[in-house]
C-alpha cells in the first residue's frame, strides 16, 4: 500500500472503522451493547455510529447482559450477524450461559444446521486498579470451549484487520480489547484490508530467545527486549493474534530456531492459553530447547486494587525480563 | 378464556368459537395421538437402554404442541426446552429422524450429536430443543428480534415488504424463576418483538410445585404485565381451545409486532424425567387430571360430530405403525462413524443435515477440523435473510 494512504489513528478508532464499513457493506451486521448507541459507547468505541446507522442496527441494551447476549444468539441463527459489546469482559460472566454453552455449541448440537455468526466484544484486563471483579482476564477461562475463536490484537492495524475478519466469520468469535490499548495510536491504511486468523505476526525478530505473546502484553514485551538487547539478549516476539485458531506452526518454527521460549499471557496459569502453548512447545520442540518453557502470567490471585499491588499482579517489564533471563540461564 | 385446566372429565363446547373443520380436528388427533403412541415407544426404548442421556416425555401436553403450532404459518420460528419431542412432531419432523436422534443415529435431525434434549430442524423452523432451563427464552425473543430486523432494515431497504412472522418460545413453569426469563422478557417487551412467550405450566418444576418455588404461582400471567407485556390463560388440555385462544394471538402479535405471555394451562402425566418415581404429587390427583385427557377430549368433541370408533382404530393402527417403522428405521440407521467427532465444530464442507439414514451423506473427502480456513466468499445456507 501506498504510504500517502497511511494515517495514525487510535486502537477504538480502528475497531469502529471495521465494525462501520463491514456495516455499510452487509445490511445483516448490526451493533448491541450497555451504552453503545446515545452515549457513543461507554469508552467511544462506537461514537458516532448511531448517527449514522440509526436505532435500529446500533442498539442501546439494558444492563443484562445473559438477556441480550441470548438474544444475538438467537437473531444469529436467523441469519443476523450481530456484533455484542460487553463494557468489560467481567460482565459477560453473567452471560456465561448463553456465549459459552449456546454459542459455540450450536452448530455441532443441531448436526450442522445452525451456525452462530456472532462477534463478542469488550475490555479484557486489568483496566486500572479497579479491583478484582472488573479486572478479569477471561481467555484462560473462555478458551477452554471448542466451537469459538479467540481475538486477541495488540495494535490498531491488527485490531482493524481482525475485527473484519471476526465480523465476516461464520463461527462465534470472541474479541478481546483492552481498556488500556483503546488510546493506543498506530498507523493503519485507509485501504481495506483483513487480517486472517491463525496467523502470528513476528513483532520483532531475535535469535536467542522466542516469546510467544497476545494483546497488550505484546507492548510489554516489546519494551522488554529493548532493554534486553541491551544486555546482548536478542528477543524473538510471536503476536499471536488468535488464542483460537492458534498458530502452533509459527511458534515451533521459531522455536527451534531459537532454543528457549517464553510465554507471556496476563490469565492465570493454571489452565491458560500459556499452558496450551507451554504444553505444544515441549512435545513439538522437546529436542530443541535449552531449557523448559518459562511462563508468565497474572499472579495466581483475585486481582488487588492497591496500585503497587496491582502492578506486581500483572505480568510486568521486571518479571519478563527475569524469566527470559532465567530462561537462558543468564540470572 | 378459562383458567384452570379442566379436570372434569367433561366434554367441553366452547359455543363461542367457530367449528374447526371436521378434517382438521381429525388431523390435529391423529397428531396427538402420534406424540402419544411416540412417547410410549421412548419410554420403551430408554427402558431397553436404546435411548441414553436424558429422555423428557411429553405425555399429557400433546394439545399444547399441536394446537399453538396449528395456529402457526410454517416460516414463523418456534424454539422450546428439552421436553421437545412434541414440537418436533407438531412441527412436521419426520418421525424417524427424531426416533433417529435419540437412537444416537446418523439418521436423526441432528446427526446424532445433540439427543433427546436437542431437536434441531432448519427446513422446519424448528431452533431447538435446549437443555439449560431457561435459556432458550432468550434465544426466542432473538429469534423475533431477527425477523423483526429483516422487515424493518433489510426488507425496507430493498422495498421488500414485510414478512410479518411470528415467533413462539416455549418455556415450562420451572423456568419462570431463571433470571435470563426475566431478562428476555424485558427486552422483548422493550423492543415491541413479535414473539409469544407459552409457558406449559405443568404445576411441576422437576418435583417441586409451582407453589413451592413460585410467587404468584397461581397467576403466573401477572408477571408478564410488569414487562409491558399481555398475560393470557389458555385451556391446554383442549386442543381446539387452545388452537382458536392462539390463532387470535398468533393474528394479533402479527399485526402489532407486541409480545404476549401466555400461561398455558397444562398437566404432565409421567415424570419430569425417566428416573423420577413422582412421590411428590399424588394417585389421586393424577386421575383426576387423566380424566381430562387431552386426546380423550378431543376424541369425545368429535364423536359428537360423527367420529366412529372404527375410525378411532383406524388411525390408531396408523399411529402404531408410523411409530413402530420409526423404530425400526432409528434402529437400522447407522452409528455416527468416529471421524463424525471433529464436524460441525466449526463450519465446513459437510454442511446441514440431508433427511439420509445413509453413511454416503458423510462423503466429500476428509475434512479436518478447518480451524486456519477463512473463506468468506462461500454462499452459506446459514444466511437466512
Amino acid at each position: 500500500m501506498s504510504i500517502a494512504s497511511m494515517r495514525e489513528i487510535e486502537f477504538r478508532d480502528a475497531v469502529r472503522e471495521a465494525m462501520s464499513e463491514e456495516m455499510r457493506r452487509d445490511m445483516r451486521v448490526m451493533l448491541m451493547g450497555e451504552e453503545v448507541a446515545q452515549y457513543n459507547g461507554a469508552y467511544k468505541v462506537s461514537r458516532g455510529m448511531l448517527d449514522e446507522f440509526g436505532p435500529r442496527r446500533v442498539i442501546d441494551t439494558p444492563i443484562s447482559e445473559s438477556g441480550f447476549a441470548g438474544m444475538a444468539i438467537g437473531a444469529a441463527m436467523m441469519g443476523l450477524r450481530p456484533i455484542v459489546e460487553f463494557m468489560s469482559w467481567s460482565f459477560s460472566l453473567v452471560a456465561a450461559d448463553p456465549i459459552l454453552n449456546n454459542a459455540p455449541k450450536m452448530l455441532y448440537m443441531s448436526g450442522g444446521q445452525f451456525g452462530c455468526p456472532i462477534v463478542f466484544r469488550g475490555n479484557n484486563g486489568a483496566g486500572g486498579q479497579l479491583g478484582s471483579t472488573h479486572s478479569w482476564s477471561i481467555e484462560g477461562l473462555f478458551s477452554n470451549v471448542p466451537g469459538m475463536k479467540m481475538v486477541i490484537p495488540s495494535n490498531p492495524y491488527d485490531a482493524k484487520g481482525l475485527m473484519k475478519t471476526a465480523i465476516r466469520d461464520d463461527d462465534p468469535v470472541f474479541f478481546l480489547e483492552s481498556e488500556r490499548l483503546l488510546s493506543m495510536r498506530g498507523e493503519v491504511p485507509e485501504e481495506e484490508y483483513l487480517i486472517p486468523f491463525g496467523q502470528a505476526r513476528i513483532a520483532r525478530a531475535g535469535k536467542d530467545c522466542t516469546i510467544v505473546s497476545f494483546g497488550r502484553m505484546v507492548n510489554v514485551c516489546l519494551e522488554v527486549a529493548i532493554e534486553l538487547e541491551k544486555e546482548g539478549i536478542s528477543c524473538e516476539i510471536l503476536d499471536m493474534r488468535t488464542i483460537r485458531p492458534l498458530d502452533a506452526a509459527s511458534i515451533i518454527r521459531s522455536v527451534k530456531r531459537t532454543g528457549a521460549c517464553v510465554v507471556v499471557d496476563q490469565s492465570w496459569s493454571f489452565g491458560s492459553p500459556g499452558s496450551e502453548v507451554a504444553a505444544l512447545v515441549h512435545r513439538e520442540c522437546f529436542d530443541d530447547l535449552d531449557n523448559y518453557v518459562h511462563r508468565v502470567h497474572s499472579a495466581d490471585v483475585p486481582a488487588p486494587y492497591a496500585y503497587g499491588l496491582e502492578q506486581e499482579y500483572l505480568p510486568n517489564a521486571r518479571r519478563i525480563a527475569e524469566a527470559v533471563r532465567s530462561c537462558l540461564y543468564r540470572s | 378464556m378459562s383458567a384452570a385446566p379442566n379436570a372434569d372429565g367433561q366434554v367441553r363446547t366452547k359455543s363461542s368459537r367457530p367449528e374447526v373443520p371436521m378434517a382438521t380436528a381429525k388431523s390435529w388427533l391423529r397428531e396427538m395421538m402420534l406424540i402419544r403412541e411416540f412417547e410410549l415407544r421412548c419410554m420403551q426404548a430408554y427402558q431397553d437402554k436404546k435411548i441414553g442421556g436424558f429422555c423428557h416425555v411429553y405425555i399429557g401436553q400433546e394439545a399444547v404442541a399441536v394446537g399453538t403450532i396449528a395456529a402457526t404459518e410454517a416460516r414463523d420460528p418456534i424454539v422450546t426446552a428439552y421436553r421437545d419431542h412434541g414440537h418436533a412432531l407438531a412441527r412436521g419432523m419426520n418421525p424417524n429422524h427424531c426416533m433417529a436422534e435419540m437412537f444416537g443415529r446418523v439418521g436423526g435431525c441432528a446427526k446424532g450429536k445433540g439427543g433427546s434434549m436437542h431437536m434441531f430442524d432448519r427446513d422446519n423452523n424448528l431452533f431447538g430443543g435446549h437443555g439449560i432451563v431457561g435459556a432458550q427464552i432468550p434465544l426466542g425473543v432473538g429469534l423475533a428480534f431477527a425477523t423483526k430486523y429483516e422487515d424493518e432494515v433489510i426488507n425496507a431497504a430493498k422495498n421488500g415488504g414485510k414478512s410479518n412472522r411470528v415467533t413462539l418460545a416455549f418455556l415450562g413453569d420451572g423456568a419462570l424463576n431463571q433470571g435470563s426469563v426475566h431478562e428476555a422478557m424485558n427486552l422483548a417487551g422493550l423492543f415491541d418483538l413479535p414473539v409469544i412467550i407459552i409457558c406449559e405450566n405443568n404445576g411441576y418444576s422437576m418435583g417441586t410445585s409451582i407453589v413451592r418455588g413460585t410467587t404468584m404461582g397461581h397467576e403466573i400471567s401477572a408477571k408478564s404485565e410488569a414487562y409491558g407485556m399481555e398475560g393470557v390463560e389458555i385451556d391446554g388440555m383442549d386442543v381446539i381451545e387452545t388452537y382458536w385462544a392462539m390463532k387470535e394471538l398468533v393474528d394479533k402479535v402479527r399485526a402489532t409486532s407486541r409480545p404476549i405471555f401466555v400461561d398455558m394451562r397444562c398437566y404432565r402425566f409421567k415424570g419430569h424425567s425417566m428416573s423420577d418415581p413422582r412421590k411428590y404429587r399424588t394417585r389421586e390427583e393424577e386421575e383426576r387430571y387423566e380424566q381430562g385427557d387431552p386426546i380423550g377430549v378431543l376424541k369425545a368433541q368429535l364423536e359428537l360430530r360423527g367420529l366412529t370408533e372404527d375410525e378411532h382404530k383406524e388411525i390408531q393402527r396408523e399411529v402404531r405403525a408410523t411409530v413402530k417403522s420409526a423404530v425400526e428405521w432409528a434402529e437400522h440407521s447407522p452409528v455416527p462413524p468416529m471421524t463424525d467427532l471433529y464436524r460441525d465444530v466449526y463450519r465446513e464442507r459437510w454442511g446441514p443435515y440431508t433427511g439420509s439414514s445413509e453413511p454416503e451423506m458423510l462423503g466429500g473427502g476428509e475434512n479436518e477440523c478447518n480451524f486456519n480456513a477463512i473463506d468468506t466468499t462461500i454462499d452459506r445456507k446459514a444466511d437466512l435473510l
